[in-house]
């Protein structure tokens, strides 16, 4: 099953409704023993990033979903989810503790003569091929709500950009399976919901550790 | 790039569409799930509910609209209409809304601007704007109460003030050119969007393709919203995005 963790930080109907039209039940918890037995998870989120912390601190699902995720279970943040896959943000400079330190990097703000929130349906630049990106063609429209990107310390760790001001990092991906992607695929109409297809397909038909 | 957007916009009463979609194959054109599922299909790219119940204990179907619709449809979609309380934010919002537009209550209650943005985030709160000029001021007055009331208010000096507290974005409607179709007001727009630093949709007006253009380009908007044109058939917003294409403008297709 693929399991949503909940941890307080927006609407996880959209996802859950976007997986299911593309054939995939999920699974809502805010409990760290569900996480352990997930066989693939999403880490949803809307909001400020401290507050993410700070949420996933608290109940221990944050490292329930770290250990997982190290394991090799496959892993989809989304929206602030893919911030959080990062050491640390801009954003909530203020608490001591970071982002899950999965992929190393950092979450910076936009800057310039820009709109902020980067907001609506901006194009995909595909960078490396990748399962989770099959059937996607550069110049597919998603669409984004942020204020913030992701810096990976690695270029190789970025799957494919898009373009706000200048190239920030809409994909990423860390080992072993760990995916991150900057918009929200549940709401990104038919690119999307092939997103959520091609997760669901990695999880059930493409896991490498046993269950 | 940053696609500017097209909008269409559904007046809902008691749960079902009023001014329905005509000409278009559909098994029930008053049903608000399957038109915004249409729209959706037909490309557009966000999609406005406006809630025009108007009895209290009405709205509240309002709610389940927004679930089933959200198991329809895969486009960001906002409701205005009758919301006056952060419980309202919420609860439209946890049904699967992805924003909500604030109109009379943000001016008689602007504080719910950023009550509403530090909870849920600047994004999820829409500022809906009615505004109609003044020609003796040389500046557009704020109307409320669905343009029933002048508050005698700036428009210009309005949507600063929202924008400080928190709003996301903007849905202006010009209730000069509102109900014709003569095109957006493309002076207001334009005054509007170098005013603020947020997205401003642009409403009241679409008649033609050429406007959706006027209002993007020379109007500064970064989204149209419309209806009757819509609805009406009189071309599609696939059509409208392929016309913008054309002439230069970045939409998503």
């Amino acid at each position: 099953m693929i399991t949503i963790v909940d941890y307080g930080m927006g609407n996880l109907q959209s996802v859950r409704n976007g997986f299911a039209r593309m054939g995939y039940r999920t699974f809502v918890t805010d409990k760290p023993e569900e996480i352990k037995k997930a066989r693939g998870i999403i880490l949803p989120g809307v909001g400020a990033f401290g507050q993410a912390v700070k949420n996933l601190k608290e109940k221990g699902l944050g490292e329930a979903v770290k250990t997982r995720a190290r394991e090799g279970v496959f892993l989809l943040g989304i929206c602030l989810g893919l911030q959080l896959l990062l050491d640390k943000s801009q954003e909530g400079l203020d608490l001591k503790s970071g982002g899950l330190e999965l992929i190393p990097g950092e979450v910076i703000k936009f800057r310039g003569k820009l709109k902020i929130p980067h907001m609506g349906w901006n194009q995909l630049k595909p960078i490396k091929g990748d399962p989770l990106l099959k059937g996607i063609k550069k110049g597919d429209y998603f669409y984004f709500v942020h204020s913030y990107y992701a810096v990976p310390q690695d270029n190789s760790a970025i799957l494919a950009s898009s373009e706000y001001g200048r190239d920030f990092a809409a994909v990423i991906k860390g080992a072993p399976f760990i995916y991150g992607v900057q918009f929200h695929p549940e709401k990104s109409s038919r690119a999307g919901l092939k997103i959520l297809e091609n997760f669901g397909e990695l999880v059930y038909n493409g896991s490498h550790t046993s269950h | 790039m940053l696609a500017k957007r097209i909008i269409p916009c559904l007046d809902v009463k008691e749960g079902r569409v009023v001014k329905g979609v005509k000409f278009v194959n559909l098994r029930d054109a008053g049903d608000p799930v399957e038109l915004a599922s249409f729209y959706d299909q037909a490309g557009a790219d966000e999609l406005v509910f406006l809630d025009i119940t108007a009895s209290y204990e009405k709205r509240k179907t309002m709610i389940d609209v927004v679930s089933k619709t959200a198991e329809k449809v895969y486009i960001p979609f906002t409701v205005g209409g009758g919301i006056g309380t952060i419980e309202e934010i919420k609860d439209i919002l946890s049904a699967g809304a992805d924003k909500v537009s604030l109109n009379t209550v943000a001016f008689q209650n602007p504080d719910l601007i950023n009550e509403g943005a530090e909870k849920f985030g600047t994004q999820c709160i829409v500022v809906a704007v009615d505004a109609k000029k003044n020609v003796e001021k040389d500046d557009w007055d704020v109307y409320i109460h669905g343009g029933r009331t002048n508050t005698g208010r700036s428009a210009l000096e309005w949507v600063e003030e929202v924008e400080k507290r928190g709003a996301g974005e903007i849905l202006l409607t010009s209730m000069d050119s509102d109900g014709g179709k003569d095109g957006y007001d493309i002076t207001l727009n334009a005054a509007i969007a170098e005013k603020v630093n947020i997205p401003v949709i642009a409403s009241g007006g679409a008649g033609e393709m050429k406007h959706f253009l006027e209002a993007l380009t020379t109007g500064k908007a970064d989204a149209a919203l419309a209806a009757s044109v819509f609805h009406y058939r009189q071309f599609s917003v696939k059509e409208v995005k392929e016309y913008l294409a054309k002439n230069g403008v970045e939409v998503r297709l």
